[in-house]
């Protein structure tokens, strides 16, 4: 099964019910604002936008902006639970969330957040109030201590930050190495050790196994392995690759549902490298009472069979919400609820996805044209000012969006939140902006400028009256590449759990499942096509006839 | 006859170039003064000081009695009209926003500059079914109304004119030239004109200034150029130019 518990990779396709409805209530993170008319906003300025109306539509823009800011979201439910972003922590967030919901406490479900950090930090923030982890990962990675300390050590350590843990679940999900069943069989390889023998053989490991600190280089070291041949790889896509023969050995997760649908063998950690990864919930101690020790309830009730048999359903049905349901269909007493949001249909989640994107593109469009436009304005006088914005703007554009994202998750206004894709969706639509702008009005001729001096009008009336428009199809120009920039780029805002197109695709890719990267991958590109072609259709509208001729 | 422009002293350099020497010049009420010259010999420079396109190094300037200050320029400006060869309207407005954009910068009423609209579009006869179009659905002539049209929307006290009928051609040029002649007469108005072209100095001036290399060489009428050339550039520029004095 699926698990990639630490920081998972893999990732459930059906996570959308909720991811959406994060995204509708306006929860995101504590202080979730709701971009959705804003998209209609840019959509009605364009409409009523005419050639004479050109100046008072863009003094609406920037008016009617600081309202929008400030809306206040509607309040969500009363506990929130996060998920990392693969099959088994959403499977083991909607069950938490189920449980929740049975007795009688409003729950939410964020579910894919993110990796380890991202959710440990949401937690200590407040932005969620529990979310599955594992004992190994928490000893490792959050409290950077041995692997080997006791279940008790590790409570005591994490109330030093604020957090409370649950007793386990009941199963053990570690990392393993798995191969091709009928290779090691061949080879007789059963542990990891019998790998010595073979250092030809290339290791295809997911990127946070390279670098984890219970990961590669320590099982290397301690099992001596010779291999050279090591390459970093997308988990669901490593699954495809040991099984064309692209590697020899990959890394998993011994309650991984792709396992036994591969049929892999998982080798035996002979010498005991890999610490103990038992599921556990942890909660913030100022979470409602009755949800603790509705959590609490959990404990002890999953053993590994169980949970591979969650896993595998909700990889097979990609519905997160029905594979929790199994967990209590077993149990006696468990009242069974109807599911609703089961039957989401494509069109459906489709419409959701596409608002969802228009809306994280649209808004940080339009403060990249709130922002850009004055500080290509400013650029375009040259000088040291100038140089240094155009330089900032371009030096921003170079960092790869994913980097950008990363980097701004761990500042303190940021987060896991909506804020965070648009921000970085921001700063990558201001180059285009701020140069178009700026060559845009450099490019006026020298006696066009010197009339307008001359006539005698002000410095206001001549920028907005004379410079601007003569600069509006070169501006336009940067704000459709902007908007096409954005239209793509919105698609990574799905890794930090702001939703949109790229949720099937990241969804997709991490099941590996080219149908479901399609879903959200073509109207991705429609999307991109359709915005082009609006702006073509805006140039008209906007860019005075004169300059038309 | 008093001045309505007077320059003191008045300099510019670019670097270690000098464009214009310190030089005094006055340009009399309801005349029209000439600056004549090759390229390059500050005429156009001397233009563009007096609108403060361009600030001086030196010297003072003054309008009606009042010395230009960076503080009064755009009061000053709007008494100003200014005309450049390529006419400098702005493509994105039609001649009739163009010929009112500046009164409607500084609230004149609809009535007043629908008025004084039609007004101009008669004395430059310039058609008013011409006036919603764009520049670039204009000639170059009747750029060059739309241009002047928008420079006396204001009724200015000095009209400048640069070189405004040099991207012409000849036919044109001749009856534009007749055209503007008796706009300048009918309404009195007090001109400075640049041009390169002797003939053209010649038709319009009550008043030459021939300058070269940064420097005013003489003003006067062209008889007194012709007859009393005060050194050897003046007798070779209105010789070299004579074929076409002649015509």
């Amino acid at each position: 099964m699926n698990r990639i518990r630490k920081t998972g990779k893999q990732e459930p396709a059906e996570s959308r019910d909720q991811e959406s409805r994060s995204c509708r209530g306006g929860r995101v993170g504590r202080t979730g604002h709701t971009p959705a008319t804003i998209v209609g906003i840019l959509f009605s300025w364009f409409r009523d936008s005419s050639l004479v109306s050109w100046i008072p539509d863009f003094l609406l823009i920037f008016s009617c902006v600081p309202a929008f800011l400030i809306a206040p979201s509607p309040a969500a439910a009363d506990v929130v639970i996060g998920s990392k972003k693969f099959t088994e922590s959403y499977v083991l967030g909607e069950i938490a969330k189920r449980t929740l919901t049975d007795a009688g406490i409003p729950a939410e479900h964020r579910q894919g957040m993110g990796g380890t950090i991202i959710l440990w930090e949401a937690l200590r923030g407040g932005q969620i109030d529990a979310y599955p982890e594992y004992t190994g990962t928490i000893a490792t990675e959050i409290l950077k201590s041995d692997p080997s300390v006791s279940l008790d050590q590790i409570r005591d350590s994490l109330k030093e930050h604020g957090v409370d843990m649950t007793a386990p679940l009941g199963f053990n999900n570690t990392y393993a190495l798995v191969m091709r069943r009928g290779e090691a069989q061949r080879l007789g390889i059963r542990t990891i050790s019998d790998l010595q023998r073979y250092p030809e053989f290339k290791f295809g490991l997911t990127h946070e196994f390279l670098e984890r600190q219970d990961g590669w280089r320590p099982l290397r070291q301690r099992y001596e392995l010779p291999q050279q041949n090591v390459i970093g790889i997308d988990h669901a896509l490593g699954y495809s690759a040991l099984a064309n023969g692209s590697i020899d050995v990959k890394d998993a997760y011994s309650t991984d549902a792709k396992i036994e649908q591969n049929d892999l063998v998982v080798l035996e950690d002979d010498l005991q490298f890999f610490p103990k990864y038992e599921a556990v919930f942890l909660f913030r101690p100022s979470t409602r009472a009755d949800a603790i020790a509705a959590m609490r309830h959990l404990e002890g009730t999953l053993n590994e069979t169980r949970m591979i048999r969650l896993n595998a359903e909700a990889e097979r049905t990609k519905n997160y919400t029905r594979a929790a349901a199994l967990y209590f269909d077993g149990r006696d007493g468990a009242p069974r609820r109807p599911y609703q949001n089961l039957g989401d249909s494509f069109p459906h989640k489709l419409a959701r996805w596409t608002l969802r994107h228009l809306q994280l593109a649209g808004f940080s469009l339009l403060l990249s044209i709130i922002v850009g436009i004055p500080l290509g304005i400013v650029a375009s006088r040259g000088g040291a000012v100038g140089h240094f914005i155009l330089g900032f703007a371009g030096v921003v554009q170079t960092i790869p969006s994913l980097a950008l994202l990363a980097l701004l998750v761990p500042l303190p206004f940021f987060g896991i939140s909506v804020r965070t894709a648009v921000a970085a969706l921001f700063l990558y639509g201001l180059l285009p902006i701020v140069r178009n702008t700026a060559t845009g009005l450099q490019d006026i001729p020298r006696t066009l400028r010197e009339s307008a001096v001359a006539l005698g009008l002000s410095p206001i009336a001549r920028l907005w009256q004379v410079y601007l428009p003569m600069a509006s199809r070169s501006i336009l120009s940067g704000i459709k590449t902007s908007a096409v920039i954005n239209i793509g780029t919105a698609t990574l805002a799905a890794l930090i759990g702001a939703g949109g197109l790229g949720e099937p695709i990241i969804s997709g890719l991490n099941l590996n499942d080219h149908v479901t990267i399609l879903e959200g991958a073509i109207p991705a590109a429609v999307l991109a096509l359709l915005v082009q072609w609006c702006f073509d259709l805006l140039d008209r509208i906007l860019i005075p006839k004169g300059l038309r001729l | 006859m008093s001045a309505l422009v007077k320059l003191e002293d008045v300099s510019k350099r670019y670097g270690d170039a000098i464009a214009l020497y310190p030089t005094n010049l006055s340009v009399q009420s309801a005349k029209t003064t000439v600056l004549i010259g090759p390229s390059g010999c500050g005429k156009s420079t001397l233009l563009r000081l007096i609108i403060h396109l361009i600030e001086p190094d030196s010297g003072s300037i003054e309008l009606n009695g009042k010395p230009v200050t960076p503080d009064n320029i755009n009061a000053l400006r709007r008494r100003i009209g200014y005309v450049i060869q390529e006419g400098g309207l702005f493509p994105h407005l039609t001649a009739r926003a163009n010929v009112l954009l500046m009164a409607r910068h500084i609230g004149k009423s609809q009535e007043e500059t629908q008025n004084r609209l039609l007004e101009l579009s008669e004395l430059t006869r310039f058609s008013e079914n011409l006036l919603s179009r764009y520049p670039l659905e204009l000639s170059g002539g009747q750029r060059q109304r739309v241009s002047l049209m928008r420079a006396l929307m204001l009724s200015p006290e000095l009209l400048l004119l640069d070189e405004p009928l040099g991207a012409l051609d000849p036919l044109v040029r001749a009856k534009l030239q007749k055209d503007l002649k008796e706009i300048f007469m009918r309404l009195g108005q007090t001109v400075l004109f640049v041009t390169h072209d002797l003939a053209e100095a010649i038709y319009f001036a009550d008043q030459i200034v021939l300058m070269n290399e940064g420097r005013i060489v003489q003003q006067g009428t062209i008889t007194d150029l012709r007859e009393r050339p005060a050194d050897p550039f003046v007798s070779e520029f209105i010789n070299a130019q004579r074929g076409v004095a002649s015509v």
